[in-house]
């Protein structure tokens, strides 16, 4: 039997063993910006077409959370820096080969969009908010003026929000796993999916319910396309890949992925919404709890997965 | 200008008189390297081939680490050498991710760190102090573009191959064979 054994006197902290650069800080960042990336969008799209009334959840309610998810996020992304004082050298360049610099960037912008917007509709949270200072109160009067061109901001940040942290990973050659274009899609899609699932939770609408029902169900079936169609892609290509996608095909990762992210992030409740749809009572928390899961697994698992796939030993 | 390396894995003992001559003169922190010993056994019993390596980041032509830095602190330095300003780098480990060979760890002062083709003795006319000390003179470095470079004369005459050559990044570290 032909054998290979490889010695190395590298031990790096962090890079031996197995690579571990980013851990759980990354995942949450990746989800909750996802998850803010996709109410953002929703908000947005659906302001624009004018059914702020119809859908209130979407357009009013859910998108007071964004600032919260992104401050948080943002704060795990902080915390995961090795050279914290040095933090805003992200800010005074842009460098367009790098994702991380349009992140940066995105963020930025974005992040105090989605507070603006969280402010003008406060009041669905607390009917009787009043701000305390006049020029408050004049500032809620000018954005309030415009709106249309911060919903359209909105969708457009939203999607290069959602899909740029897929992008950050494709763009890693060096990991095999990661090294694939379907991860943006899939990433925004996932992001998607967790906003819709979450404007479910808070929807006290039964016609906004429902559209929001039948668009997680699409967004599921996407993703689901996008996964099969990745682990496909890994097969047909060069020995990194076929062993890369390995880790989610019989490999360390496999039963995780499979029943946390497929089975329980995604198939339970595409059921439980189906059954949803069709009059059969279901807490909507139960489906809800499950996609934000799901979404969150998703990031975490390719995350890890990623960084334990090379090119040498 | 392009300066490279050339390591004659038929002379390599393993010894790691690199590994710690490169710690010394960069006070690289105490359980980091910036240059490594590897050691493969191929083939089948009887039959075995060992290869013994000195690795270290391969100073690319198409660095992924430069590209996807999202501060410029990772950038190429003259004669192509790929070097971390540590004053911009704010400890993201993009790199560290990006890099095939793994040549970079995040130092414990917060910044990302890698072998630097000793720059600061190269400027100076010397040698980088892996090449320096190895005992079996089994490195060479020098100018791709000079013709009479040690690099160059050694890579004329020798079979070679570099690392990882399928993830596109055009290493400058050359390994005899």
């Amino acid at each position: 039997m032909r054998e290979e054994i490889i010695i190395s006197g590298r031990m790096n902290l962090g890079v031996d063993p197995v690579l571990h650069a980013w851990g759980w800080e990354i995942s949450v960042y990746l989800f909750l910006g996802g998850l803010a990336a996709g109410l953002l969008f929703f908000a947005g799209a659906y302001y624009l077409l004018g059914k702020g009334d119809n859908y209130p959840a979407a357009v009013k309610k859910a998108p007071v959370l964004v600032p919260i998810f992104l401050v948080l996020g943002l704060a795990a992304l902080f915390l995961d820096l090795h050279h914290k004082p040095y933090f805003w050298r992200l800010y005074t360049n842009i460098k367009f080969q790098s994702p991380m610099s349009w992140g940066a960037w995105t963020l930025m912008i974005i992040t105090p969009l989605s507070m603006v917007w969280a402010a003008l509709h406060i009041r669905e949270w607390f009917p009787k908010w009043d701000w305390k200072f006049q020029w408050i109160r004049d500032l809620e009067d000018f954005f309030s003026e415009y709106k249309k061109h911060m919903a359209w901001a909105m969708v457009l940040l939203g999607v290069i929000l959602g899909i740029y942290t897929g992008i950050l990973l494709s763009a890693f050659n060096a990991r095999p796993l990661w090294n694939t274009s379907i991860l943006g899609p899939l990433f925004l899609a996932s992001g998607l999916s967790a906003g819709s699932a979450l404007i479910l939770l808070l929807s006290k609408n039964e016609r906004e319910r429902i559209i929001f029902t039948r668009i997680d169900l699409i967004l599921i079936g996407i993703e689901l396309f996008l996964i099969i169609h990745m682990l496909m892609g890994f097969q047909a290509s060069t020995q990194a890949q076929i062993d890369a996608s390995h880790i989610f095909l019989g490999g360390d990762l496999t039963a995780p992925f499979w029943i946390f992210v497929v089975v329980l992030g995604m198939l339970v409740p595409a059921a439980l919404e189906v059954m949803e749809l069709r009059h059969i009572k279901v807490p909507v928390i139960i489906p809800v709890i499950l996609v934000l899961l799901g979404s969150f697994m998703l990031r975490w698992l390719i995350c890890n997965a990623g960084q334990l796939s090379r090119y040498l030993y | 200008m392009r300066y490279a390396m050339a390591i004659d894995t038929k002379k390599c003992v393993g010894c790691s008189d690199c590994v710690v001559a490169c710690q010394t003169e960069n006070d690289v922190p105490i359980g980091y390297c910036r240059d490594w010993i590897v050691e493969v056994t191929d083939g089948t019993y009887p039959q075995l081939e060992t290869e013994i390596r000195s690795e270290r980041c391969n100073q690319c032509d198409n660095s992924p680490c430069v590209r996807c830095c999202p501060t410029g602190a990772s950038h190429y330095s003259e004669g192509g050498i790929v070097l971390v300003t540590p004053e911009k780098c704010i400890g993201c480990a993009a790199c560290i991710q990006s890099c095939p060979y793994d040549a970079r760890y995040t130092h414990p002062k917060g910044y990302v760190d890698k072998c630097t083709f000793c720059i600061h003795r190269v400027k100076k006319g010397m040698e980088p102090s892996c090449v320096a000390v190895c005992p079996t003179k089994c490195m060479y470095f020098g100018d791709l573009d000079d013709p009479n470079s040690a690099v160059s004369k050694v890579l004329k005459t020798r079979k070679y191959k570099v690392l990882a050559p399928e993830a596109g990044t055009k290493p400058n570290v050359y390994y005899l064979i």
